[in-house]
């Protein structure tokens, strides 16, 4: 089986060439330890017998981002028989900059040129053959979105893999060159180096002054220190005088030399696009703000909505009504045990359906968020965002997820796949519980309304205000002490307006709808049978007829004196808030059941009067909202994360957040309480 | 200190880059997006709360935070 890699640009329509090449044939994972999205499929040429991996978008191989690291590692570990460079024809010398890197790996290239359709209508022309013969590599000008010329790129990718042909050598001007020379010498006598091939990149990387291609090829103290002074020497010789801006604007001025008489302008370069005649209004300072507030007015309504909630409740009606007394019949036909009957019910179809039910919201928005992304809004979105989550060491990239994050936490930490770097993925997916999710309000709905019944409103507004508070003091904690790396610049490109197209959308959502399901059955399965069992059976394993006597209840026994100093010791609060963990719906309904008041409301409200009192209710609820989100969200989390490790930490810095906050407000309250009782 | 840097640069202005400020991975990202000596850089427009700023660069559109423009040094003459 032969292999190709597919690599470019951020925004170049890698994705759209991606989907086009492979069809649906296409296997999304993770890339190993990160959270850099890995795509690969079959490609529809050579009867179907090549594997094409789709590389993370990047501007360079110099690995910094995780994306880079794991392009990087799998074009040295893997060997692709052949690299399919797509690059944006109306940004070319930016996207020949990965181009020269990846020539310098000496494997065979083709070149996709990419908006050929956007070159044309400009009026401007690009000479394919003479680029072609300058860089040693096919050249190919495409469409990505309308598939135009795909027949000449599979040729040409065809033929690179039946006779391969090597890319030119990039050749710098004088000193670079003398440098990257000497530097390659270095590399090719290491014996670390397993295969020659890959010198002249490792060269590149040595008189960058990359640390870890040293460390990687194991060089001598001698020919580290024969580095230095090749490196020194090139430095002084310059009037810019650094390693990092010399072989960038070596490759630079390659570049240039390689596209000039290639490509044609015929637009003054001052004169408006229609892109940029939009961009004028979208981010101005009148309208930006305004059409932003509208965009994510829009999006939030209607997913969380009318809209959204009305098809949550039909999906929900017909597994309730439709699925559950179904099997309850067939279950009841064969005769089935009792616990079989409440295992398949209530475990099974409730846990499951409980979860089934959120897929039409995450459908509308990644709908949403797709278009958003597809069309270029995404980026000014947080152009116009990125002032006010910088403090906390985010970009503006973030405040979409955490936005959603008021609708519900699952979607809302799959929407960090957006975001560009690995950091602010994790940050961000870290902070999103934080904001407050529709399931919480049923809860502060019930002990507002008995407790605060002239300010409910007001409670109930404050308890989105805690969470937004806590999360931006948790935010410059994680800042300080956990993602404190090397400072980097915040740059990011603005792309051209561009219409979404329909396949790629429609691809898009069958791929998270498709993640969606498959953890629904699998992992959410077993999670709400595990969570059945328990809150069913005692610990000789018998059935039980009452839920406090269950493992369940053994455990919220067991917690409750810990939650004393919150103000909620007894163990029917503990309980609950285990409960919650399926869904923080649950809370409630279990408070309901524990209380002896399943369905009667007057009864609940009494049992919850009996055991609370205002300051323990309102400690109880900041409890509600910040603590360990649902399973379904923590699976969400540890899918994202791909790591169980940052899913168990990240619900762990939830839990001492949400203990702390209520010890905090219950303590207080109290001696504010005693001294006004003193005083007045 | 430099007196002439991107961030000084008004909306509507150009500027000539002359050197980056800084090392490491900070300074070879922005080299790598093409911002080089020798570079023409247009200043676009700056986003609506102050911060960040668009710029426009061999043919593409970029954003940059004002903090990270101080440390792009301009030629003199403009």
């Amino acid at each position: 089986m032969q292999v190709a890699a597919l690599a470019g640009n951020p925004n170049c329509g890698k994705t759209t060439l991606f989907n086009r090449l492979t069809g649906s044939n296409q296997y999304v994972g993770n890339w190993a330890g990160v959270t850099v999205e890995k795509k690969q499929g079959l490609m529809n040429c050579l009867q179907g017998k090549v594997i094409l991996t789709d590389l993370p978008g990047i501007y360079s191989l110099a690995p910094y981002t995780m994306e880079e690291i794991a392009a990087r590692d799998f074009m040295i570990k893997e060997k692709p028989d052949v690299i399919i460079n797509i690059v944006d024809g109306t940004n070319l010398e930016r996207n020949l900059y990965l181009t020269t890197q990846l020539m310098e790996l000496r494997r065979p290239m083709v070149i996709a040129v990419n908006m050929m359709d956007e070159l044309e209508s400009k009026g401007d022309r690009l000479d394919c053959t003479l680029l072609a013969k300058r860089l040693g590599v096919p050249v190919i000008p495409i469409t990505a979105r309308s598939g135009k010329n795909f027949g000449a790129l599979l040729t040409a990718v065809e033929k690179q893999m039946k006779s391969p042909t090597l890319p030119a050598r990039p050749e710098y001007s004088g000193l670079d060159q003398l440098a990257m020379n000497e530097a390659e010498t270095l590399v090719l006598s290491s014996p670390a180096l397993k295969d020659p091939t890959f010198s002249k990149f490792y060269a590149a990387r040595l008189v960058e002054g990359d640390l870890a291609a040293v460390k990687e090829l194991r060089l001598s103290q001698a020919a580290q220190r024969r580095l230095e002074q090749i490196v020194r020497r090139w430095e002084e010789a310059s009037r810019y005088g650094d390693r990092e801006t010399l072989l960038a604007d070596a490759r630079y001025r390659y570049i240039e030399k390689a596209v000039s008489g290639a490509v044609f302008h015929k637009k003054n370069p001052g004169e408006l696009t229609v892109s940029d005649r939009i961009d004028k209004i979208v981010t101005s300072r009148i309208f930006a703000l305004p059409l932003f507030v509208l965009a994510m007015g829009i999006m939030f309504s209607t997913t969380f909505g009318q809209f959204g909630t009305s098809l949550k409740s039909g999906v929900e009606r017909l597994i309730y009504e439709g699925v559950s007394p179904w099997v309850l019949r067939f279950l009841t036909k064969v005769s089935a045990p009792v616990w079989c009957q409440g295992l398949m019910i209530d475990g099974v179809i409730g846990g499951v359906g409980a979860v089934l039910s959120f897929l039409p919201q995450i459908a509308i928005l990644f709908l949403f968020l797709s278009v958003m992304e597809d069309s270029g809004y995404m980026a000014r979105a947080a152009f116009i965002m990125d002032r006010l989550l910088r403090r906390l060491g985010l970009t503006g990239r973030s405040f979409i997820p955490m936005l959603m994050g008021f609708g519900c936490t699952t979607p809302a930490v799959m929407a960090a796949r957006t975001l560009s770097s690995e950091k602010d993925r994790r940050m961000t997916i870290m902070l999103t519980p934080f904001m407050s999710c529709g399931a919480r309000l049923p809860i502060y709905g019930l002990f507002a309304g008995i407790f605060f019944p002239k300010h409910q409103g007001f409670v109930i507004l404050s308890m989105y205000l805690i969470g937004i508070l806590v999360a931006v003091l948790c935010g410059l904690l994680l800042k300080k002490k956990v993602f404190s790396e090397q400072e980097e610049p915040f740059v990011m490109e603005l792309p051209a307006y561009r219409f979404p197209t329909l396949r790629n959308l429609a691809l898009h959502l069958w791929e998270k709808c498709k993640g969606f399901l498959i953890k629904a059955g699998t992992v959410i399965f077993s999670m709400s049978v595990i969570i059945w069992l328990l809150q069913n059976f005692d610990f000789r394993l018998q059935l039980v007829a009452s839920g406090n006597y269950s493992i369940f209840g053994a455990i919220g026994k067991a917690i409750a004196p810990f939650l004393k100093p919150l103000g909620f010791g007894d163990w029917q609060a503990a309980v609950a808030l285990l409960a919650g963990l399926v869904a923080k719906e649950a809370v409630v309904s279990t408070l309901g059941v524990l209380y002896g008041a399943a369905t009667n409301s007057s009864v609940l409200s009494a049992g919850i009067m009996q055991n609370f009192t205002p300051l323990s209710a309102y400690s109880f609820m900041v409890f509600c909202l910040l603590y360990t989100p649902c399973i379904s969200a923590f699976v969400s989390i540890k899918k994202e994360m791909n790591s169980l490790g940052w899913a168990v930490k990240t619900a762990l810095l939830q839990t001492t957040a949400a203990y702390t906050v209520s010890c905090l407000i219950f303590q207080w309250g109290s001696i504010i309480l005693r001294w006004m009782e003193a005083v007045g | 200190m430099w007196e002439n840097t991107l961030a000084h640069l008004k909306p509507g202005q150009h500027g000539v880059v002359r050197q980056i400020s800084g090392a490491g991975s900070f300074k070879r990202r922005l080299v790598e997006m093409g911002i080089t000596p020798g570079v023409t850089i247009f200043m676009r427009k700056v986003a609506p709360l102050g911060d960040p700023m668009e710029i426009h660069l061999r043919g593409y559109e970029l954003t940059l935070r004002r903090e990270d423009a101080r440390r792009i040094m301009l030629e003199k003459e403009r």
